[in-house]
């Protein structure tokens, strides 16, 4: 009887595992590319680039941005990958300072503006960019018969105590992000005392974009009708709705100032056995094929200006015409220090 | 099956152990070894290599370094004491009540309460918000009441929600490595006190738990260096004010890029694992305490006194509250639709047939059957290499010698690395073929086991140490080979306790994402992965679906408990036949 089902169960297991492992056939070429957790593409586009070039295309998904990049870099005297997608500007000077990047001057950039080239040696190539913006609770604001605040400043006022929801920025891509956008705003003499007024005014602070989101945000049941997300994130509401919708549940704040644009990169990482694929794919993220099926994949923007943006994207999704700008030499020098001060001014 | 006492073919000539004399210890301890060196000890010289490279260079990168490092060992070790206390506290009578009592749906109760171990941290931490968050229904039914503008209860981001999660997730360790021991504890010295007029309290103080202290100890130990080494509770739950040592390492390695205040941060969280387990030792020695084969329940009896009636439903009461209305929060989450601007909410099927859909021909869609089927796989391979090498590291540790005290210590260490920095050590070491998780899949149980392995040994160890050595001698003596005695002396001992530690490696397994996310194979992603991708994009669609996920996994984990369960128990209460 024990024996009997022992051997079931080993005999389930090898053929699950069977199951699983990879097929044996003689494989084509392969490229591999490590990405943050959030990508996302088509099916049809990505089997479109492996029929065009003969190579299979494998995705590493290695945590968010941060924790992505910090691998990349980890494991630079062995690269486990070809390409290295989804660095962004706040964190772009810690991929070119660590050397991870191989330059490569695609010609598709012309194709870009100029704004988005933030590495001018062409070791990071700009793929898309999105607004991090404060959210509203649209039914929240219209229940409570309150304004809807414009500005940062109007954060800190005692009408909005306790409304708002934030992420920490020392492990989060919106929440430092977030931060930026009021450095950009108070300089860096006044983003301090701007943040001790936000915490006199009862923020609330969590680790990661999800509890956020789905943890404080009113309309998911949580105690804040205002958390820092993403411009697009009213999109997604409608696209991704129980029940349709005719009109987004949520908005963004997008007055001057009060977002700060991300530009997301693309590099291929040194000592690629792979170059010639490794440029065709980086060609191939910057083309309009990848370019127009970006904005329903992860609901960013694509740089290059050929691209037209799909009709239910455009429709909801918005971008701050004013966003928060800040040099990305500021930023690298200064990136852990102003963390580690936001940190004593809010949270101890 | 035959009777055990049947005498062996006289033909029959006996295996020579003898031939292995010289160091048995040693060969038990062969392959678990070569395990440990290649797949802990190894990464862990790898990353800590790599991450010493900028110690000089970079100096800390704070300058109040001292204060910061004491703050953050200060608050673990605090936070991990609490937890423990509570865990105990429940816990001890929870064990009593599942070891001795008969109730109804207690079968099923104790498959419950298990269940929490495998919920990603995210979803404990929605369904603790849908009962307790400023919107959860508690707070709704005080506000009803007592006509308040504002929510009474504030939960999350907490002290009290880390060590309500804490005993949420880990309260199944006290019941089941207690339960196990005290259901097979011989009733006649209990009996014996009493007759000889000691009170139950005296018979409990000075019979019951000194007997149950190995198990005790053993058990406790576990949940306190889980408690020690806290990631997802406290970083999503307790929110960004409170910080261990394990989560300080996450924000220091991946988000900082500070490696060498990363390395202290986890060779700290290391001496103090080492500490712990070297003072358990101390503390544990080599006592014994006989234990019986027994059917199970068969000590099982009706509650008889009002004090007994009164504690098994004042612990039901804590457990379902504690346990089975969080689970409920998700089940009714995944299946209630709330319209947006208020009304009734509906029932809906919706968020299920999501999960079957691929709506927008994403590269990344995951399939629930291939997710189930990936978790599935890897779970039962866990099972079966931390059993397998558990058993043997286990039978190891029972050789007397010092050897014995070092080498246990060292299989403990696991239980204190946080799988950040094991993580690390996996990317930098295993990254070519063969060695990488693309070319050798079995890398992600293997994972898995290492940090099962822990939980096994010390759920087998008590067990094992109870076999009575009357019952191994007197079957020598009646001249069972080595095999026969072990299958039929130390296997219907051992399996109730197997079975609690194969539970424990599968639910170990089915809900790991710290180390799975290291070693992602994008072609096999598991269930928690399929979780956490729904939840990373904004909608209620994603966010239903994300719970739906979650509760095909409660499903998956409860029917995969009650076959491991009835495999093992079948096997010995056949064995004992």
């Amino acid at each position: 009887m024990k024996k009997t089902l022992f051997a079931v169960l080993i005999v389930i297991v090898t053929l699950l595992a069977a199951g699983c492992a990879p097929a044996a056939a003689e494989q084509p070429a392969e490229l591999v590319v490590m990405t943050h957790d959030s990508f996302a593409v088509s099916e049809s586009v990505i089997t479109a680039f492996e029929a065009a070039h003969q190579v299979t295309v494998t995705f590493i998904k290695s945590g968010d941005t941060g924790a992505a990049l910090n691998r990349a870099v980890l494991a630079k005297d062995a690269p486990i990958a070809d390409v290295f997608y989804g660095v962004d500007n706040t964190f772009l000077s810690r991929a070119l300072e660590a050397g991870i990047f191989e330059p490569y001057a695609s010609p598709l950039l012309a194709q870009v503006p100029d704004a988005f080239e933030l590495s001018p040696g062409n070791e990071a190539l700009p793929v898309n960019y999105g607004d991090v913006c404060i959210n509203y609770d649209k039914a929240w604001f219209a229940a409570q018969g309150l304004p809807v605040p414009a500005t940062l400043a109007d954060l800190a006022d005692p009408a909005y105590a306790g409304l708002l929801a934030v992420q920490n920025p020392a492990t989060s891509s919106p929440g430092l992000a977030f931060l930026l956008a009021t450095i950009a705003e108070y300089g860096e003499d006044g983003y301090l005392a701007y943040w001790e007024s936000l915490r006199a005014n009862g923020v609330v602070v969590s680790n990661d974009w999800e509890s956020a989101y789905y943890g404080n945000f009113t309309p998911y049941g949580g105690g804040q009708p205002l958390v820092v997300s993403y411009a697009s994130s009213p999109a997604a509401e409608v696209i991704f709705a129980a029940e349709p919708l005719d009109e987004a549940p949520t908005g963004s704040i997008i007055g001057p100032n009060t977002c700060f644009r991300q530009v997301e990169f693309v590099g291929i990482l040194r000592g690629t056995q792979q170059r010639a694929l490794a440029e065709q794919f980086v060609d191939f993220l910057l083309d309009v094929a990848f370019q127009q099926d970006l904005p329903l994949q992860m609901f960013v923007y694509p740089v290059n200006t050929q691209a037209v943006l799909p009709e239910a994207f455009a429709q909801w999704a918005e971008s701050a015409p004013a966003p928060a700008l800040l040099d990305p030499a500021l930023i690298a020098e200064n990136r852990e220090r102003w963390i580690q001060a936001w940190d004593q001014a809010v949270l101890r | 099956m035959t009777p055990s006492h049947n005498p062996p073919a006289a033909a029959r000539r006996p295996f020579r152990w003898a031939a292995l004399k010289p160091q048995p210890a040693l060969v038990l301890w062969l392959l678990p070894l070569v395990f440990m060196a290649l797949f802990f000890y190894a990464p862990l010289a790898a990353v800590f290599g790599r991450m010493a490279q900028g110690f000089s260079a970079a100096g800390l990168g704070r300058t109040d370094a001292a204060g910061y490092l004491l703050r953050v060992l200060g608050f673990t070790l605090w936070q991990a004491l609490l937890s423990t206390v509570l865990t105990l506290a429940l816990g001890l009578p929870a064990a009593w009540i599942f070891a001795r009592l008969r109730f109804p749906g207690k079968h099923a109760l104790h498959i419950l309460i298990t269940l929490p171990f495998i919920l990603p941290t995210v979803v404990a931490a929605s369904a603790f918000s849908a009962l307790l968050g400023p919107g959860g229904w508690a707070n709704q039914l005080l506000m009803a009441l007592f006509g308040l503008s504002q929510p009474p209860i504030q939960f999350m981001n907490t002290l009290g929600a880390i060590l309500a999660a804490h005993v949420f997730y880990n309260v199944a360790i006290i019941i089941r490595v207690v339960g196990a021991a005290w259901s097979q504890l011989d009733p006649r010295l209990e009996h014996a006190a009493r007759a000889l007029g000691a009170s139950p309290a005296r018979t409990l103080r000075e019979v019951t738990l000194p007997l149950l202290r190995p198990a005790i100890l053993s058990a406790a130990l576990l949940v306190f260096l889980f408690d020690f080494a806290s990631f997802g509770v406290v970083l999503i739950l307790g929110g960004p004010q409170f910080a261990t040592l394990e989560v300080e390492v996450y924000t220091q390695a991946l988000h900082m890029l500070n490696l060498p205040l990363a390395a202290l941060l986890s060779a700290l969280q290391l001496a103090c694992t080492l500490v712990l387990t070297v003072l358990y030792q101390r503390v544990q020695g080599t006592r014994r305490v006989p234990l019986l084969p027994r059917f199970s329940d068969e000590l099982a009896h009706a509650p008889r006194t009002r004090a007994e009636r009164l504690l098994l439903w004042g612990v039901l009461a804590v457990l379902v509250l504690l346990i089975l209305l969080p689970l409920l929060a998700l089940v009714l989450k995944s299946v209630l639709l709330v319209p947006r601007g208020g009304g009734p909410a509906s029932f809906t099927l919706e968020f299920y047939r999501e999960l079957f859909i691929n709506r927008r021909d994403s590269l990344f869609h995951i399939p629930p059957v291939a997710a189930i089927r990936n978790s599935l796989v890897y779970g039962l391979l866990t099972v079966l290499f931390s059993l397998g090498l558990g058993t043997l590291i286990a039978y190891a540790l029972e050789r007397p010698g010092r050897l014995g005290a070092v080498l246990e210590t060292a299989v403990m260490l696991p239980l204190g690395l946080s799988p950040v920095t094991l993580g690390l050590g996996f990317i930098l070491l295993f990254n070519a073929p063969p060695l990488d998780a693309r070319s050798f899949p079995l890398l992600v149980p293997i994972a898995h086991s290492l940090v099962a392995l822990p939980m096994v040994v010390r759920t087998l160890q008590p067990a094992l140490r109870a076999i009575p050595a009357h019952l191994r001698d007197s079957a020598a003596v009646l001249g069972a080979s080595p095999l026969r005695r072990w299958l039929e002396v130390d296997l219907p001992i051992l399996a109730r306790a197997g079975a609690a530690a194969g539970v424990f490696a599968f639910t170990i397994s089915l809900g790991e994402f710290g180390a799975t996310s290291f070693l992602s194979r994008p072609e096999s992603p598991t269930m928690p992965t399929a979780i956490f991708r729904f939840l990373s994009q904004p909608g209620s669609l994603n966010y239903g679906a994300s719970m739906a996920m979650s509760v095909l996994l409660l499903l998956i984990c409860a029917a995969a408990i009650v076959v491991i369960e009835s495999i093992l128990r079948r096997s010995a209460n056949a064995a004992q036949r």
